[in-house]
């Protein structure tokens, strides 16, 4: 998408982006309501934001909010404009840049199945338990792993199991927290 | 108190409440049950449109020339559609709609059912805020918060969808208070920080060149701040400019008035853009007609920003003090800062930098050749404005979108703030005619005049019979050129002037279509009965079309073609305005 073109929000921007495209994770509390995520990645996509990772979950049941964890590639210009254009959506409470405030916790679950028979199965066991995936399934055909971890990890760990007979892999998303005793 | 109703009764109590006197809509199946409420008591005034965009409209006008909320009616699946480009339309010049759509039955939702359409999916990136109402026991609130939410900060328009079964079911009514309503996560920040604004006034005590650029945030801000910026104007003695959306914020008639500024704005006002020191903008918000090309825009200023949305801030152009908050709020403590630190306007520091702006004045970038022979649409509308000048009625203005939109913002001057709609951020043709229709609505006894081209008057022409039907003598002055002058302009100017579908051929007899409607019809071709012939269009009392037959081929002027800087702005005495524009240029819009 054109998130590099964004800078200037304008149709006279004739000028090359000089600012380096970042990675960022960010948190954002909203209300639990209908229409609400729809909301969120509409406003991505209205945008032209690019997003590489959501997760959503309902995270206080009583005050009925939900956590929205996204991943988003931009320019440190853009990052600012996409945490004010998410407050601006009336059930938006916080949105805060985890990766600007510090080192945040980030993890991710994936499960992978490996399907394979033989001496492959033995290499497979091995390496799962060097990531310290745990089996979830297995068949005489194969297996399911459970993995968690820094998407970094779970990326290098679904490259090893390619040649192994990888058949099928679900992550769910990027979890992200700060560090402290501070909540959002 | 909580008091048992229907849905249906709900939505008339709360509009009775909110001070609600009329709302523009059209009825259908899924919203009957509210128009049978509405039929049983008398407070809320319905308006019947004939096409829902133009209960939008009328609702924006109203909206704008009421400083109130505009409230819109209408059926679930087309009417709810029809309603999509006023409610963009109020989002991008941020106007205070609330719009109540009918929807299926709760229990049909989803089933493709007959007039069934995905509402607030449709209309989630056209609104500030959007509501499906579910349950009966969410009615009162939703309904008072849609108001809240379309008044406060910036403001917006909001929908409430209402399914059928919702407005018969029965429920317990009551009018939340202010405290209950306040959405836990919308909290509009109004008062600016008062650091920035001392900060502010510092750099505008040491400013030798500094301009005021105005915009559609001052009037949002409420006739208060019309007046706080004018004495604030009289304090610094600097020059003020506006934006299309925020004329009348800033009288016409005062010396330090440049005109607007931007693509069609006066020389003075975009070269003082380009050259000042320190801009101070009160609710503009640096939009691609304003700032030509961003990299060029303003060089050597200091920026000081003023809104009330925090994510206008930094959006386009990057500012040095930005101050979130309400205009006026702003405006109240800049005033009263300056009033700390001195009582002398800088007129001699300044003195070199007015000596400037009187030098691009003397341009006279607004000047046009006149002709005995054919009305020149620039001098059409300068009959216009001195003829209005001398009645004793309020005057309001509405436009269409085009050339002639321009010429009014250019030749008809505003004193008074909430006097001129137009729309502005989505330039929609067709605006014009109901939008006079919901002021008149709102001020039975002013002079309503739309501006309009006989290309854009087509789109709601049909509105027309709203007038006639509830008696509202909207004049509308139809600048004729027979052709899409705006579009034809562009074709000149970045496509070799073929001029594909840019005609408006086989018009309609305006004149006869009046008649049709039961309006008057005028018709004027000859300038030397031009000035007898609005006065004919004035003195009637009833709805009047004006067809005016206008030079075809005028262009535009001044104006700042796409991707050049202001001080490459295009005069009115530029030949050959075909070869101005380069091949990057003609990518832009
Ligand atoms: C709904 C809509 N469709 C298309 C346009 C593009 N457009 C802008 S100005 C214009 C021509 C307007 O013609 P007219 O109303 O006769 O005004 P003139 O420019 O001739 O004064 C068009 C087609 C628009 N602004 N709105
Ligand atoms: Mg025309």
């Amino acid at each position: 998408m054109n998130a590099h073109l964004q800078p200037t929000g304008s149709a006279y921007f004739l000028t090359q982006e000089t600012q380096q495209i970042e990675r960022h994770t960010l948190s954002v509390l909203v209300d639990n309501e209908p229409g609400i995520l729809a909301r969120v990645v509409g406003l991505f996509s209205a945008r032209g934001y690019n997003i590489e990772s959501l997760t959503v979950s309902e995270t206080e049941h009583g005050r009925r909010l939900s956590r929205i964890t996204v991943v988003v590639t931009a320019t440190p210009r853009v990052l600012v404009q996409i945490k004010l254009q998410l407050e601006r959506l009336v059930p938006v409470h916080r949105v805060h840049d985890l990766t600007a405030e510090g080192s945040a916790i980030e993890r991710e679950l994936a499960l992978i199945k490996v399907a394979g028979t033989g001496e492959h199965r033995g290499e497979t066991l091995r390496l799962a338990d060097a990531f310290r995936a745990h089996i979830v399934d297995a068949t005489v055909e194969s297996f399911v792993f459970e993995v968690t971890g820094k998407p970094d990890k779970i990326d290098s760990f679904i490259a090893l199991m390619q040649p192994l007979g990888l058949v099928e892999v679900v992550r769910t998303g990027l979890a992200a927290i700060s560090r402290g005793k501070e909540s959002l | 108190m909580a008091e048992k109703m229907t849905g249906a009764e709900m939505v008339i109590q709360a509009l009775t409440d909110q001070g609600i006197e009329h709302i523009f809509g059209y009825p259908g199946g899924a919203a009957l049950p509210i128009y049978d409420a509405m039929f049983q008591q008398d407070f809320v005034k319905h308006i019947l449109v004939r096409h829902e965009q133009g209960a939008t409209h009328m609702a924006e006008g109203y909206a704008r020339s009421t400083g109130k909320a505009g409230v819109v009616l209408v059926t679930s699946g087309p009417g709810a559609t029809n309603a999509v480009t006023g409610l963009t339309d109020a989002l991008l010049d941020s106007i205070p709609l609330v719009c109540i759509t009918a929807q299926v039955p709760t229990t049909l939702i989803g089933t493709d059912a007959f007039q069934e359409c995905d509402t607030v999916g449709i209309t989630r990136s056209c609104t500030k805020h959007n509501y499906l109402v579910k349950d009966i026991a969410e009615l009162p609130r939703i309904m008072h918060e849609a108001f809240r939410i379309a008044t406060t900060g910036r403001p917006g328009p909001v929908v409430v969808d209402i399914p059928k079964d919702v407005q018969f079911a029965v429920g317990d009514y009551y009018r939340p208070d202010d405290a209950s309503l306040r959405h836990q996560s919308y909290r509009p920040q109004v008062d600016g920080d008062a650091k920035a604004i001392e900060a502010a006034v510092d750099l505008m005590l040491k400013a030798e060149r500094p301009i005021f650029y105005t915009g559609g945030g001052v009037i949002n801000a409420g006739p208060e701040a019309s007046e706080n910026l004018r004495e604030l104007a009289e304090l610094t003695g600097f020059p003020v400019t506006s934006t299309l959306m925020g004329l009348g914020a800033f009288p016409a008639s005062n010396p330090q008035w440049m005109g607007m500024l931007g693509m069609h704005g006066t020389y003075e006002a975009n070269m003082a853009m380009h050259d000042c020191d320190v801009m101070i903008n009160i609710g503009a918000r640096f939009d691609d007609r304003i700032t030509g090309r961003v990299d060029a825009f303003s060089p050597n200023s200091t920026k000081i920003h003023i809104d009330i949305d925090p994510s206008s801030i930094n959006k386009i152009v990057r500012v040095d003090l930005p101050i979130v908050g309400d205009c006026n709020r702003v405006l109240e403590e800049m005033i009263r800062v300056w009033r700390s630190r001195t009582n002398q306007p800088r007129t001699e520091a300044i003195a070199p930098w007015w000596a400037e702006i009187q030098k691009w004045r003397s341009v006279n970038s607004l000047g046009f050749k006149n002709s005995d022979t054919v009305i020149k649409p620039q001098w059409a509308i300068q009959r216009l404005y001195e003829a209005t000048r001398k009645q004793s009625k309020d005057v309001y203005i509405t436009t269409e979108v085009g050339q002639h939109q321009m010429w009014a913002a250019q030749h008809f001057h505003f004193d008074k703030p909430n006097h001129w709609m137009t729309s502005g951020g989505l330039g929609t043709m067709g605006y014009g005619l109901p939008a006079a229709v919901g002021v008149q609505v709102a001020h039975p006894d002013a002079l309503v005049i739309d501006i309009a081209g006989e290309a854009s008057v087509q789109m709601t022409m049909q509105e027309l019979s709203t007038a006639v039907q509830y008696r509202l003598p909207i004049k509308v002055f139809i600048l004729n050129n027979e052709r899409m002058g705006m579009v034809r302009q562009w074709q000149d100017l970045l496509h070799g002037s073929r001029y594909a579908h840019s005609y408006s051929e086989s018009l309609p007899d305006f004149v006869k279509l009046a008649e049709a409607y039961g309006a008057k019809g005028i018709k004027c071709d000859t300038p030397a009965e031009l000035d007898a012939a609005i006065a004919d269009m004035l003195a009637y009392d009833g709805p009047v079309l004006f067809d005016v037959l206008v030079e075809r081929d005028e262009n535009c002027l001044p104006m700042i073609p796409s991707g050049k800087p202001h001080n490459e702005i295009i005069l009115p005495d530029t030949a050959g305005i075909g070869d101005i524009i380069d091949e990057k240029g003609k990518m832009l819009v």
